[in-house]
């Protein structure tokens, strides 16, 4: 298949929430949230498949810095979400069915969120 | 006024081989609502990245689940592969298809042998699992292993599969066809199959969309996603087109693995072939620099498989979305209004893997 897009599109905090909202208008569907932890705090993925394209939302945010839920628009992604919550200790805020931290039965308080 | 309860359904529960647990909130015998909770075997392997050479990962991302070992370890190295630069001989991709179309068969007709022993069908849950042990036989030839096999290594495949062997494979292949077909004709034409799960669980092509749904669930009603249509392994060389239904119920998602199973087996016989004959890999030089999310289609649907290196030898991320992290929730949905009778088969019916989930 040729042209297929899988581009990862840089983003504001303020752009974000009406991109979502223009993608479920545009009935991109949900395929993954991803966080990963860099120096200055997270970098956080959300990524929306359609058809066979897919274009990734990137946002940076500070490590206290809080990120309202998307559960409001995609109501899938509380999962991913609490995990992102969970493992990372994002602050991710209104999720729809909020574990708060009780969606994995681990020990360790958020185990991602240091490197090694 | 209907009366109100909570049920609590897993974590273990004879139709379910992993633990998931769901609190089903019920109006006398009518599910309103369902809360699941997983997490009971969360391992963090994705964590383990970081403190192994991206190389020796392979082994580690073959591990997260038995049943989609293969395309966890293809799927892994095709994206350090993508980040790198390199791309794996031809036969090296060849085998990687054959393998992975075997690793379809196999979930399929391990899932099929499960639907018919949830509904008390023994003979055919017998025929379906009788099927799969040759499968199970080829994998052991090929591999030396039944169930987890290390065959994927970043840059090309770890064995060969000689010209006796693949004969042998394809002569196999030929006789499963002939041997599923009445297995398949059951499933499709059975009174009592069709009386449970004609009408049950109906997912509309545009929530499927929308919830997230993926692989046979998302083919059942309608949408003809398949990421194998992305090309990657030699899929870009095979005939092959997505199978759908459009009813979108579980009987739906039942005929598509079905059809699924033929064309699996079907697909391997052509790689077989037109498989070409070349190197097993290529020389790896230096470490992954760089990001890349990429996209698989394993038995249970699309898998996603992101990795960010930073030109060490470990990698900075390594992140896995399994098809049924992406299935739960449309599963929720449909769980809203089942009667409790059938909420073992509408949740079978999604083909839940939580040991990927769990990775």
């Amino acid at each position: 298949m040729e042209n297929i897009t899988n581009e990862i599109r840089p983003i504001t905090m303020a752009e974000f929430f009406p991109t979502v909202i223009q993608m479920k208008m545009e009935q991109w569907r949900l395929v993954q949230i991803c966080a990963v932890r860099i120096e200055e705090g997270f970098e956080l993925s959300y990524s929306f498949s359609q058809r066979y394209h897919m274009v990734t939302l990137r946002l940076v945010t500070g490590t206290e810095e809080p990120i309202s839920s998307i559960t409001q628009v995609y109501p899938c992604a509380f999962l991913q979400e609490n995990e992102m919550a969970e493992l990372f200790g994002v602050p991710v805020q209104s999720i729809s069915q909020d574990y708060k931290h009780k969606l994995y039965r681990i020990d360790r308080e958020t185990p991602f969120k240091e490197k090694g | 006024m209907a009366k109100k309860s909570i049920v609590p359904f897993g974590p273990q529960h004879p139709v379910l081989p992993e633990p998931i647990h769901l609190d089903l909130v019920l109006e006398d015998e009518t599910v309103v609502e369902a809360v699941p909770s997983i997490g009971y075997v969360h391992r963090g392997l994705e964590k383990l990245v970081e403190k192994k050479d991206f190389k020796q990962y392979v082994y580690i991302a073959e591990r997260v689940c038995g049943i989609c070992s293969c395309g966890h370890g293809l799927g892994y190295c095709e994206a350090v592969e993508h980040v790198m630069g390199i791309e794996a001989p031809r036969r090296a991709q060849y085998l990687r298809t054959i393998w992975m179309e075997m690793s379809r068969v196999h979930s399929h007709l391990l899932w099929l042998g499960l639907l018919a022993d949830a509904l008390g069908f023994e003979s055919l849950f017998m025929e379906a699992w009788r099927l799969r042990e040759q499968i199970l036989d080829m994998f052991d030839a090929t591999t030396g292993g039944r169930i987890i096999f290390s065959v994927n290594c970043v840059g090309g495949v770890l064995k060969d599969m000689d010209d006796s062997m693949l004969r042998a494979l394809s002569e196999t292949v030929k006789q499963m066809r002939h041997e599923f077909k009445p297995i398949a004709e059951t499933f499709l034409h059975d009174y009592t199959i069709q009386s449970r799960l004609c009408g049950l669980g109906v997912l509309d092509r545009k929530e499927a969309i929308l919830s997230g749904a993926v692989g046979p669930m998302l083919r059942a009603s309608g949408e003809a996603i398949d990421m194998r249509m992305l090309g990657y392994g030699a899929y870009h060389d095979l005939a092959f087109v997505p199978i759908t239904s459009s009813e979108g119920d579980a009987y739906a998602r039942c005929e598509v693995r079905l059809k699924e199973t033929l064309m699996s087996l079907r697909l391997i016989e052509e790689a077989i072939d037109r498989i070409p004959s070349g190197d097993l890999s290529v020389p790896i030089k230096g470490n992954p620099n760089g990001e890349y999310f990429m996209r698989i289609e394993q038995p249970r649907g699309e898998a996603i498989y992101y990795v960010k290196g930073n030109g060490t030898k470990n990698l900075e991320r390594f992140r896995l979305r399994t098809p049924t992290t992406s299935n739960i929730a449309p599963m929720l949905g449909l769980l809203k209004g089942c009667q409790l009778a059938d909420v073992p088969l509408l949740i079978l019916t999604i083909d839940p893997c939580i040991s990927c989930t769990e990775r």
